[in-house]
């Protein structure tokens, strides 16, 4: 049995399993649920300072994109940070942790950009006993427009001043969440770094509106005929996120940086990958708000029978695994070629990766008038549109060609060596440099 | 209630009123806008898609569901009539089992089908419920056109007719339209008084003059129509019915099922409808299911079809035949029939079983003899009153693809016409299709 205990910037938890800073993280009764049900540590709902607590709309807050058979594919959301008192919270976290020593309890935090603000609430998140701290510097929506949230988070230099700030304020681990609202994700882990962060933790909210009431001419979740763009969630932002995660674990300016991986996780597939890519936990937040709290007992088995099955003894080892596999283009090696193979047992002759080649690609596939679908090796060039498109998983595949094999598309022989665009002959680069 | 399934003899209400509504309700109640919204999710929109070949009139089924699916039903009963104007009969009682839903890729993925039959009623309900029709006749034409039939074949034909703006004589002999739409298909199948709403609905495009209670032959010769009408449609189906050249076949209580079925239609009132407490229906077709299955929902005891052939031979669908089992339809194959045994009133049938050779049907010599108070012939029907100079296929009136006869300016489709296999959506192409070709030929 695979060892799933997790210890994150020296917070253990029994599982890398954690509740992002949410609304299901929001108060004590739901926390409790939460680690009844198994979840391994959560980060509190982002707490502000003290005074007069943040309202909230009094409309509906959650906007959504459906697949087929309505599955929610992507949440998105203007709700605000925490709208309870702030004592009130601090006494509740104290209570949990109390409670449930052996499980993570971060705290996430939102103040005004200035040191005095951040001087004043670190103590008495310290006071509760709670494990760490979580900047958070990703909200897109709502807070950002006070200065704070993403507006942070897009700048890297505050960035760096408000970690370092915390840093010099208090013993607990500081993570610094950031927003995937920017260019290159690189920066704003970089400055974290630089401030002292021990580690980061992405992605936050992406900025969106998810749909538009066609009636009411008003962007969803409308709010008494107007919409604000929201931050979005789920499934369909887990790719970006994904992509986020490895580029700051193989940054060279921050590798070995922690990294809590969020965005997406809805199984425990989701959750191995993320680790794979250089998340040393997870945090989930969608896929509980959608199915409840139980769904961890599903990632707790899952990714304990796959690290069983591939020998894998505990969460550490598998962390960055994928990493060096993540590469630039230019590294690709263009000598590996592929064309599509369909099993014709397993066909089902829907004729959808024959439409698809046909209308949008490289007219690479045939069809019989009794709809046999077959690849035309002359035509393949392995884009891997009809596997993507096929409805039946494994059907058509990809297949590798032998070295010394003849991809009949270029007549060439399929060599040994690697050859990637840096030696390419099409390359200009290389071109000057052989004049 | 006086009576139930175990009194003797053919006799009404076997079962109560709230017994009898229940049994005769919906068969496939229709979908809510949910279900309906699960069941489009499930289509593929396959490329070239195999449910629109197996459909008879071709309709672009992947793009009424993505329509269904995207929030406009209405649009998608649009694509569906555009190709079947009687697309909400077809949606009823089409075998989709061996059609549409036969093709559907997901049968061969899951074996289990995406549900096309009941998308096709929820979208063309919709646009029955609103009470809209949404053609429009096109300008008048001047020409006119005698239809002889109003069920699908004829009803198909004179909507497309309408449509192109030629004025159309609807002839049927029968008091009223609809064919058997009307007076031929399992009560179950089409409730509430549909099949003539949707002749109503139908009828809206204008340009159509009813004629009831006119029968060819009769007072109605196709010499009289070819000379007042610029073509001649004739959609009149199949009269007759075979007999089962047999023994004691005139005893009482040895009925048609076809009358049976179309009394049941025609009935105000199911609980004064007498059946038998013992039956036995002759055939292997759908229509020996209808009557069978209606026989033991209005109350009969046993219930027993006989086909003398094997299972795989008889042209039920095997869904057919499964709903036949479900309802406590005993089926007896591979048995003929010998005798009907009785003394005025039929008893029992006696029966021969058979073995189907290479060289045809042979009996075995060994009888079986089951009890029946009440007997029902169904198999299969005849065309009776083709008029004397049309040229015949396999009893038929013979016609070519686009249903042209023998006779200059006459068409023929449906039940009536040679090829096809008798279904509703069958007549309905045939009609369609002729009308484009008299269309092309007048207009």
């Amino acid at each position: 049995m695979a060892d799933l205990t997790s210890e994150f910037v020296g917070i253990k938890s029994p599982n890398p399993f954690w509740l992002a800073s949410a609304p299901p993280t929001d108060k004590e009764y739901n926390v409790r649920r939460a680690f009844e049900a198994g979840w391994g540590g959560v980060v509190w709902k982002t707490l502000g300072e003290a005074g007069p607590p943040i309202v909230n709309v009094n409309g509906p807050r959650y906007g959504a994109v459906w697949g087929a058979d309505r599955r929610l594919l992507g949440l998105n959301n203007i709700e605000l940070i925490t709208d309870r008192p702030l004592d009130v919270n601090l006494r509740e976290i104290k209570t949990v942790k109390r409670d449930y020593p052996d499980r993570a309890v971060v705290v996430s935090l939102m103040v005004p950009c200035e040191e005095a603000a951040w001087k004043a609430i670190l103590p008495l998140v310290e006071e509760t006993g709670a494990d760490g701290i979580e900047l958070n510097f990703g909200c897109p929506h709502g807070m950002s427009e006070r200065g704070m949230g993403s507006a942070v988070g897009q700048v890297p230099d505050y960035i760096e001043m408000v970690t370092r700030w915390c840093k010099a304020n208090t013993r607990m681990p500081v993570i610094v969440k950031l927003t995937p609202n920017i260019t290159d994700i690189r920066y704003p882990a970089r400055a974290a770094r630089k401030g002292g962060a021990d580690a980061v933790s992405l992605i936050n909210t992406v900025s969106s509106i998810t749909s538009v009431d066609l009636d009411a001419m008003s962007p969803e979740p409308s709010i008494d005929g107007k919409g604000s763009h929201g931050g979005y969630c789920g499934p369909a932002v887990k790719p970006i996120a994904l992509n986020m995660v490895a580029e700051i674990a193989r940054d060279p300016e921050t590798a070995g940086l922690p990294i809590s991986g969020i965005g997406g996780v809805t199984t425990w597939r989701d959750a191995a990958e993320f680790i794979a890519l250089g998340a040393g936990n997870v945090q989930v937040c969608t896929a509980a708000m959608t199915y409840g709290f139980k769904i961890v007992e599903e990632m707790i088995s899952g990714l304990s029978q796959w690290m069983d099955g591939k020998g894998h003894p505990d969460v550490a080892g598998i962390v960055g695994r994928a990493v060096p596999n993540v590469t630039d283009w230019q590294y690709l090696n263009l000598n590996y070629v592929t064309k599509a193979r369909i099993d014709q047992e397993a066909c089902i002759q829907c004729g959808r990766c024959y439409v698809a080649c046909e209308d949008t690609s490289h007219q690479a596939i045939s069809m019989s008038p009794d709809r046999v679908f077959e690849v035309i090796d002359e035509e393949c060039v392995a884009c891997n549109l009809c596997v993507n498109v096929c409805p039946v998983e494994g059907c058509i595949t990809m297949e590798e060609l032998a070295v010394g094999a003849v991809d009949k598309r270029t007549g060439a022989e399929v060599q040994a060596d690697h050859g990637d665009w840096t030696t390419h002959p099409n390359n200009p680069a290389v071109r000057q440099a052989a004049e | 209630m006086s009576n139930s399934p175990f009194t003797a003899g053919v006799v009404p209400a076997r079962l109560s009123a709230e017994a009898l509504a229940e049994n005769f309700g919906d068969l496939h109640p229709p979908l809510d806008p949910h279900e309906a919204a699960v069941a489009a999710d499930r289509c593929y929109f396959c490329y070239d898609a195999p449910c629109v070949t197996a459909c008879p009139t071709s309709i672009d089924i992947p793009l009424f569901i993505r329509q269904i699916a995207t929030g406009m039903p209405e649009a998608a009963a649009r694509t569906i009539f555009d190709q079947n104007i009687l697309g909400g009969m077809c949606a009823r009682v089409c075998p989709t089992e061996t059609l549409c839903e036969e093709a559907c890729v997901r049968e061969a993925a899951e074996g289990k089908p995406v549900e096309i039959g009941r998308l096709q009623r929820f979208a063309t309900d919709v646009v029955m419920a609103a009470g809209t029709h949404p053609y429009r006749r096109g300008a008048p034409t001047g020409k006119r056109v005698a239809v002889v039939g109003a069920g699908p074949a004829g009803l198909a034909c004179a909507h497309r007719l309408a449509m192109k703006g030629h004025d159309v004589a609807l002839f049927d002999a029968r008091p009223k339209p609809g064919g058997l739409n009307e007076f031929g298909i399992a009560s179950y199948k089409t409730v509430g008084g549909f099949a003539q709403a949707e002749v109503d609905w139908l009828m809206r495009i204008g340009g159509i003059e009813t004629h009831f209670g006119r029968q060819l032959g009769n007072d109605l010769t196709l010499g009289q129509l070819r000379d007042g009408y610029d073509a001649v449609f004739l959609g009149i189906g199949l009269a007759g019915v075979n007999a089962l050249r047999v023994q004691g076949e005139d005893v009482k209580n040895v009925l048609d099922a076809v009358d049976f079925i179309s009394d049941l239609r025609q009935a105000d009132d199911l609980s004064s409808l007498p059946v038998g407490r013992n039956i036995v229906v002759i055939g292997g077709g759908m229509t020996a299911v209808d009557a069978a299955v209606q026989s033991r929902l209005l109350g009969a005891e046993t219930v027993t079809i006989v086909y003398r052939r094997g299972r795989d031979r008889m042209s039920a669908s095997r869904y057919e035949q499964d709903l036949a089992a479900s309802k406590g339809v005993r089926i007896v194959t591979n048995a003929q029939p010998k005798a009907v045994i009785g003394n005025g009133s039929v008893r029992e049938v006696e029966f021969e079983y058979t073995e189907d050779t290479p060289d045809g049907l042979n009996g075995t010599g060994e009888t079986l003899r089951i009890p029946a108070d009440q007997v029902f012939r169904a198999i299969g029907q005849r065309l009776e009153g083709a008029p004397e100079p049309l040229a015949l296929e396999g009893g038929k009136i013979k016609v070519t693809s686009s249903g042209r006869t023998s006779l200059q300016g006459v068409w023929a489709g449906g039940d009536c016409a040679a090829g096809g296999d008798d279904l509703t959506v069958t007549a309905v192409a045939e009609g369609r299709d002729a009308a484009e070709d008299i269309h092309a030929e007048i207009g």
